[in-house]
């Protein structure tokens, strides 16, 4: 079903493994919020606790899981096979600013009047870097939190991420707080946020297609996070289409020398009687897959320059629904991801 | 059944009435080079046409000739590609539009003061608003200056299709704040009529506010709010004013989406967030559908049949019979899953037109690649 990325032969490294915040990225339109449910549900097998957190979206996780709107609150949304918990969280950043500075200005009732004012819309409009302090933070808290026994209360974060434009400024704290305090909560707050994701408990994994643009802004990503210090973890290409033609017959298909008459002969011997229209439609459709295979292996190419692990899912052709997403956590898993 | 009406494309560029062509919808369906076939066919068609485009792949935006922002139109010549109109081209540089319309409505003095502030430079660059709001602001200037007869706009790539409606009101919302002057110039006396009402809550608020922020923030945007109240009427206006064009007779609304779950929700978001606003929608565009070539054939069918066929070898080169029924079997299957999709979109919006273009086997980057876009787009 899989075929490997050329050069990169490891799906799962250990390394990635032993991450605790695993951030899914990608180009819009690649399957991030998808692939980020099934890594969550791939995660909790086993009897693991994952938390599967989205910040501000459209409540993409609701939505694949099939499920009412996600709160602040974190919920258990989903049972991994062989007992683990998939849990989730939207974070949004009035609820996240309302918490923090709880944590330290006892802001009681007066927090629903700011509220109603817009004050948080103002206060996260006026310094950009602020939303995404809060959001990192939010996340940072899941992470770190333990239980009474002192053990992690979760013992991985996915994190569904801003796209991989955006992803960078996203967990690049340092960078947002030089707009803000230099000093105070906010400062003690975000220098933890950063320790975690230059740490290794976090690896930011990036979602493609086999297409030209998704696989340039992959390779883009990988380049923007090594500048900034941050782990690239997997590439996880998405809707990978089963190739049909056997690889010689890809370039002469490909180059439009698809065989028309032995190709009707074949069919006709097979019982198969196809007027002219039916048999030119063939041909045409078996050009453009030859053309699109031929893209792929470009594609594929490229990425092996990145030199990330790779894995694969296919295109789920019946779109994808709950029970899609454990078929995508299973191809996960004997893929290596753990 | 009825299925939904065909969205006339060639009618809306032909229209002369139609002066302004925006397209918008959910990031990754196409919409940059949808806008820029629209343009390029509008062009061939005889209107002097420009396109507005705002994160254009590198490759595309070397073949409209856009090597670098330049935040001017620019007209695109192609050796032996003559139409009959013309076609402009341009990538916004958001910061200089600002930059520009600062320059344009302050005087030299102020605008040097505005342009040398440290809130200024946030807001400029890194506001989440700032390029729809910019993007606005630019087809505003493109309109005025009437040298184009039809002006087709890319919307910025966001999250979500809504963004870029609501950008600009939030951003003038923020900068026109009650709050802002609150903060930023507490000791006047609208200020403490509010605090009373709020009470000490505002103060821990405040308190906490300028820790976060810092005081210096604060007193950079109170001094950018002066200076920009007086010189435009506030921000509130501008961004009325946009809405205003986004509402005249000239303008349609495509919206953009790829045959996908995700994409056609937010299409959907779209279309009822115009018409609750009352601006006028021409249709949906549903970019890299795979229509069924050889229609007669049914997957199962094909299937079947492929069981039966063995691979001989002839001449050395395997024979593809199988794989070719596989094939279209697959296809069958993706095609039948993209109108179901789309079946779902028209229930819910069945005045909707709808205009469906093929995916290409090839990325398109160049005027031939726009052209047949543009092709499939006008005739299915």
């Amino acid at each position: 079903m899989t075929t490997p990325v050329p050069g990169s032969s490891v799906g799962w490294t250990e390394e990635i493994g032993r991450a605790r915040l695993h951030v899914v990225s990608g180009k819009g339109g690649t399957g991030k919020t998808t692939v980020a449910a099934a890594l969550g549900l791939a995660l909790a097998r086993g009897g693991r606790r994952v938390l599967l957190a989205e910040v501000e979206g459209r409540q993409g996780i609701a939505q694949i899981f099939d499920t009412e709107p996600l709160p602040y609150a974190e919920k258990r949304i989903a049972s991994a096979p062989d007992g683990g918990e998939l849990h989730a969280v939207h974070v949004d950043a009035e609820a996240a600013l309302l918490d923090f500075l709880d944590m330290f200005y006892n802001l009681g009732f007066a927090g629903r009047t700011l509220r109603r004012m817009g004050a948080i819309e103002f206060a996260t409009t006026l310094a950009p870097g602020l939303r995404d302090v809060l959001f990192t933070g939010k996340l940072m808290e899941c992470v770190r939190r333990v239980d009474s026994h002192g053990r992690p209360a979760f013992d991985a974060v996915v994190l569904d991420a801003p796209p991989t434009g955006r992803v960078v400024k996203f967990l690049d704290v340092t960078k947002a707080l030089s707009d803000l305090a230099k000093t105070g909560p906010i400062r003690g707050h975000a220098d933890k946020v950063v320790k975690l994701v230059h740490s290794q408990d976090t690896v930011v994994h990036l979602v493609t297609l086999l297409e030209e643009m998704p696989v340039r802004e992959t390779l883009d990503a990988v380049a923007e996070l090594d500048g900034a210090d941050l782990r690239p973890g997997a590439v996880i290409v998405n809707r990978v289409r089963p190739p049909r033609l056997p690889a010689p017959a890809i370039a002469t298909a490909a180059s439009g020398q698809v065989d028309a008459a032995r190709m009707r002969d074949e069919l006709t011997a097979a019982g198969l009687e196809l007027d002219e229209m039916t048999l030119d439609g063939l041909v045409t459709e078996t050009m453009e897959h030859a053309v699109r295979m031929q893209a792929e292996h470009t594609a594929r190419e490229q990425l092996a320059e990145a030199d990330l692990p790779a894995l694969e899912l296919p295109e789920l052709t019946g779109g994808v629904d709950t029970g899609a997403l454990y078929e995508l956590a299973d191809l996960l898993t004997e893929q290596g991801a753990r | 059944m009825s299925g939904p009406e065909r969205l006339h494309v060639d009618d809306l560029l032909d229209d002369q009435d139609t002066g302004v062509v925006v397209c918008c919808g959910s990031g990754g369906v196409g919409k940059t080079t949808s806008a820029a076939a629209l343009a390029l066919r509008a062009a061939e068609r005889g209107r002097q046409t420009v396109v507005l485009t705002i994160d254009p792949a590198r490759r595309l935006a070397q073949a409209l000739g856009l090597r670098e922002l330049g935040n001017h139109p620019k007209r695109v010549r192609i050796a032996g590609w003559e139409p009959k109109g013309e076609l402009w081209a341009m990538m916004l540089d958001m910061r200089r539009t600002f930059d520009d319309m600062v320059q344009a409505h302050a005087g030299p003095e102020r605008a040097e003061q505005l342009l040398a502030n440290p809130f200024y430079q946030t807001i400029s660059t890194s506001f989440s608003g700032t390029q729809e709001y910019m993007a606005m602001e630019k087809l505003g200037q493109l309109v005025a200056t009437g040298e184009w007869d039809l002006i087709i706009v890319d919307t910025p790539p966001s999250r979500s299709a809504l963004d870029f409606l609501d950008a600009p009101q939030r951003l003038s919302a923020a900068l026109d704040s009650r709050l802002l002057r609150m903060l930023s110039a507490p000791a006047r006396a609208s200020g403490r009529g509010i605090r009373k009402l709020v009470g000490t809550g505002f103060n821990l608020f405040a308190k906490a506010i300028s820790t976060i922020l810092g005081g210096q923030l604060l007193a950079d945007a109170s001094v950018f709010m002066q200076a920009f109240d007086s010189m435009f009427g506030g921000f509130r206006e501008r961004a009325t004013k946009t809405a205003e064009l986004l509402r005249s007779p000239g303008t349609r609304f495509l919206v953009v989406a790829s045959p996908e779950p995700d994409a056609l929700r937010e299409a959907g978001y779209f279309v009822d967030r115009l018409d609750g606003e009352r601006m006028p929608l021409a249709g949906l565009v549903v970019n890299r559908t795979h229509p069924v070539l050889a229609r007669k054939l049914t997957a199962s069918r094909a299937l079947a049949v492929a069981e039966n066929i063995q691979n001989p070898q002839r001449d050395g080169d395997a024979s593809v019979a199988g794989a070719v029924l596989r094939l279209h079997a697959d296809r069958v299957e993706q095609s039948a899953r993209e109108q179901r999709l789309l079946a779902r979109f028209t229930r819910a919006h069945p005045v909707v037109a709808i205009a469906e273009v093929p995916a290409l086997a090839r990325d398109v980057h160049d005027l031939d690649g726009l052209r047949e876009v543009g092709e499939h787009l006008c005739h299915p």
